[in-house]
């Protein structure tokens, strides 16, 4: 995150205000806050919730310059809403012994409050986003520095706006030193530093031995005579503020950033170029061109795909053996490597041609078939080409050269088949060739070898025997065959005319 | 602030932003038209039809493996087509390759930068890519030798001007398709660095993209801060359609097992799929318990399930066809920033800012 006068500099001009968005949080700055070195109150934050509020609703695109959208904001969105005097939890003053405890509410009430209002069922779950909402700064228990929500009579209070991660908060090791040194200088069991404080404290006395006079007087300055109570508040808040900025070593820093998301987000970027709007418009209009599908057939056909695979899916079916990651035994992989594939493997290659020649077994089969109908052509085209399209950019000339010769030349030893039109645009591509110089002529071989060779394939005997695992040694034995033409018999005088088919 | 404009200036500044108020009408107008056209074919809803499918059982999925070696938050991972293996980067520099299934570490090599957000690992096994805040995508041999230096052999192939969100090997060691902060995606290739084709259409910085599974495809899916999830022709470099309906940036893209569809994770703490026939989001995958992005989503072999980890350190694993979440596993305790399906479908990998990877079954 950068600081402030880097922010400042990287403004463009004509922009008064805009937004950084990181961690789940949108950071809203403005120019004139920042040249002058103020934070930003709880005023400007309340505007931008509303306009955040106003904008949420599935399906409402605001138009730039706003790139805030409801969910981005929706965790301050429930933190206001939590303290809501009528809908929210019950926060209150609570006697304790001597003295009362301002201003809090229990851990159980935050459960409740959140299981009720983001609808979900079970507890556990309301604990872990309570415990990241508090992690990242809008809430803490009072007697812990560990940032967390727990489903009990524990306190919890409120940070207040001003200490909010969205006020672009970078604190640095100074304040930190001055806030350490102030809780020194109180002499309460409560304020008591941890053992990590302790060294941290420590590790910035040397650090900043030099300055220490000026730190320890601002800690001074700072220690003022207030109310009790809200001195108690404010306290509290304070030290939250630093478990955020300063966590417990073990725990979450939620402040950490993504560097991805680090960067300043400005309204216009090149929606307003006439280029980009005139290359969007073309867009549009091809788009209004393209024939689409019916949101019915897409669903069927989304629906009939997955079921197919479903009985292969590991994590959807039980596995035969079993999932090695969960067994600790590798028998499964050991099965798929072998030579001998399993049935089911054998029937996902009747799913589609693309399935089987994914397969190198399945691949191996189809080409055998091919080659006993003296058709292998087209497969060993259609494999040169994949092959081609895989190479480095200077074998790829070369490698099309070959292909021509090989498949398509005036008197190739592997003849292919093509229709005029895709062998005169083919040859055109030669021209220059390149690894898509044969696009048109593979999509062709691969139609026809969809539509005809691989229907044959799936009711031919290789593939079928191996289908139905029927034995590699068996033709089937006269005895078989007689067995199976006795059973019909009773049939003979209604199916008669199936078994002739037969 | 500008100072005054002269006359002469001035009527070209004001004809130039009527063209543009223009434009952007004719633009809008198109928008709208399209979106009236699509809707007419939307007779039905996903979860409507999926009705009549049997409902998924009772989900038992943990943490099968544990890996842990990273120094610092672990960015991105990638299977290897032998199904065990692994490929992690992370913000240390680090990249390693492990057997997930023993969890032995077998190479280690110390990228120049910090902020590794990239790797991919090679079709055929021999070699990994990554890059991140160099710009660079690198290409190391993975050697059998273990004391041999990997970094010696780097080979550098990618050049962007912004910081590298993704990379992927096509369908051989030959070729990597990049994306990039700088707002574009680019085809490489591999033995000689050269450029093979740029795509160019993004407003703002591409955050990942993802291969259509189909052999005989020549297409890829991009999704980037812009809100819009793109899909290219890597023959001509075109941009052949466009969804933009997620309210933030777009983290993860995902193409279901068919190659019809895909899915998106985004900021918005949602995930969408997009189908490609009906040119439209057909489902979203979202629940008002849920408040935190989504990093990156996944689906399982037959698409029955997607996967998706998430900024509040969980994995949401939803039902694609009716739209219902099936299950939630907790384990990791930081955000979960990758998260990748095995090639055959037995596991999933997730990696987190925890430092470490977990295989989930």
């Amino acid at each position: 995150m950068q600081s402030f006068s880097s922010l400042l500099l990287s403004l463009r001009s004509g922009f008064d205000s805009g937004f950084i968005y990181s961690s789940g949080v949108v950071w809203y700055f403005c120019r004139s806050c920042l040249q002058s070195d103020q934070l930003l109150t709880s005023h400007s934050l309340t505007q931008k919730r509303e306009k955040a509020s106003v904008q949420r609703g599935r399906g409402k695109k605001e138009s730039a310059p706003n790139l805030l959208c409801g969910r981005l904001i929706i965790i301050e969105d429930i933190v206001t809403q939590i303290q809501d005097e009528t809908d929210g939890v019950p926060i209150r003053t609570v006697k304790s012994f001597m003295t009362k405890i301002p201003s809090v509410v229990t851990g159980a009430d935050i459960v409740q409050w959140l299981m009720k209002n983001l609808c979900m069922e079970d507890p556990a779950e309301a604990m872990h986003i309570g415990s990241l909402i508090a992690a990242q700064g809008y809430f803490f228990p009072i007697s812990d520095h560990v940032l967390a929500l727990k489903d009990d009579g524990t306190f919890y209070r409120f940070q207040a706006p001003y200490f909010w991660p969205s006020n672009c908060w970078e604190p640095e090791n100074t304040d930190y030193a001055i806030y350490l040194c102030k809780r020194t200088m109180q002499n309460k069991t409560r304020l008591e530093l941890a053992d990590y404080e302790a060294e941290n404290l420590a590790r910035l006395q040397r650090a900043f031995a030099r300055k220490w006079e000026f730190i320890y007087m601002q800690a001074e300055a700072q220690v003022k005579k207030k109310d009790k109570t809200e001195r108690k508040i404010l306290d509290s808040q304070e030290r939250a503020f630093w478990d955020v900025h300063r966590p417990v070593p073990g725990c979450v820093n939620t402040t950490e950033m993504d560097i991805r998301k680090c960067r300043l987000l400005f309204a216009v970027s090149t929606n307003s170029d006439s280029c980009h709007l005139l290359f969007q418009i073309l867009f549009l209009n091809t788009q209004l061109d393209r024939h689409c599908m019916k949101m019915s057939k897409v669903a069927d056909s989304l629906i009939m795909y997955t079921e197919q695979y479903m009985e292969y899916d590991p994590l959807v079916t039980a596995l035969e053996p079993a999932n090695p990651w969960a067994s600790d035994d590798p028998s499964f992989w050991d099965l798929e490597a072998s030579k001998e594939p399993s049935q089911p493997r054998v029937k996902k290659w009747g799913f589609s041609l693309e399935e089987a020649l994914k397969d190198p077994a399945g691949q191996e089969l189809f080409l055998k078939f091919l080659e006993s109908e003296f058709s292998s052509e087209n497969l060993r085209f259609w494999l040169a080409v994949q092959d081609l399209k895989r190479m480095p950019q200077q074998e790829v000339a070369q490698r099309a050269q070959d292909i021509w010769t090989e498949f398509l030349a005036e008197g190739a030893p592997s003849s292919i088949n093509l229709d005029s039109h895709s062998y005169e645009r083919t040859s055109q591509n030669l021209k220059d060739p390149g690894r898509y110089s044969y696009e048109d002529a593979q999509d062709h071989i691969y139609k026809l070898m969809k539509s005809d060779s691989y229907t044959r394939f799936l009711r031919s005997n290789v593939y079928q025997d191996l289908l139905m695992a029927k034995k590699k040694q068996g033709r089937r034995t006269s005895l078989e065959k007689f067995t199976r033409s006795v059973v019909s018999v009773p049939l003979l005088g209604l199916h008669s005319f199936k078994l002739r088919i037969k | 602030m500008r100072s005054p404009p002269i006359p002469e200036m001035a009527t070209q500044e004001v004809q130039l932003s009527e063209t543009l108020a223009h434009l952007k009408t004719e633009s809008d107008t198109l928008k709208g038209k399209l979106e009236e056209e699509r809707a007419k074919l939307h007779d039905v809803e996903l979860h409507q039809v999926a009705e009549k499918v049997e409902g998924l059982g009772q989900f038992v999925m943990k943490t099968r493996r544990t890996l842990k070696g990273h120094g610092n938050k672990v960015l991105c991972m990638d299977w290897c087509k032998d199904k065990r293996r692994i490929v992690s980067s992370s913000q240390d520099g680090k990249v390693i390759v492990w057997d997930a299934f023993t969890t032995n570490k077998e190479h280690a090599v110390t990228m120049p930068c910090t902020w590794v957000m990239a790797c991919a690992y090679a079709p055929s096994g021999c070699a990994v890519a990554c890059g991140g805040l160099d710009n660079k995508c690198s290409v190391y041999p993975l050697s059998l030798d273990k004391n041999e230096n990997l970094a010696a052999k780097k080979k550098s192939v990618a050049m962007h001007t912004n910081y590298l969100s993704a990379c992927s090997f096509t369908n051989s060691d030959m070729q990597i398709l990049t994306s990039s902060g700088d707002g574009t995606c680019a085809l490489w290739d591999v033995e000689s660095g050269q450029l093979l084709q740029s795509f160019h259409g993004h407003a703002a910085d591409v955050l990942c993209l993802d291969l259509a599974p189909s052999e005989t495809g020549n297409t890829f899916v991009s999704g980037g801060c812009d809100k819009k999830a793109n899909v290219w022709d890597m023959r001509s470099g075109q941009c052949i359609q466009s969804f933009e309906t997620h309210e933030s940036d777009i983290n993860s893209v995902r193409y279901y097992p068919s190659g019809d569809a895909f899915a998106s994770g985004s900021d918005d703490a949602t995930c969408r799929l997009y189908d490609l026939r009906a040119d439209r989001e057909v489902a979203i995958y979202s629940k008002e318990s849920i408040i935190f992005g989504v990093s990156s989503v996944d689906f399982s072999l037959s698409g029955r399930l997607l996967f998706g980890g998430y900024n509040d350190y969980t994995i949401n694993v939803w039902d694609v066809l009716k739209g219902t979440r099936v299950s939630i596993l907790f384990g990791h305790e930081n955000r979960v920033s990758t998260l990748r399906v095995s090639p055959d479908g037995t596991a999933f990998c997730t990696g987190s800012w925890d430092h470490t990877l977990r295989t989930w079954a």
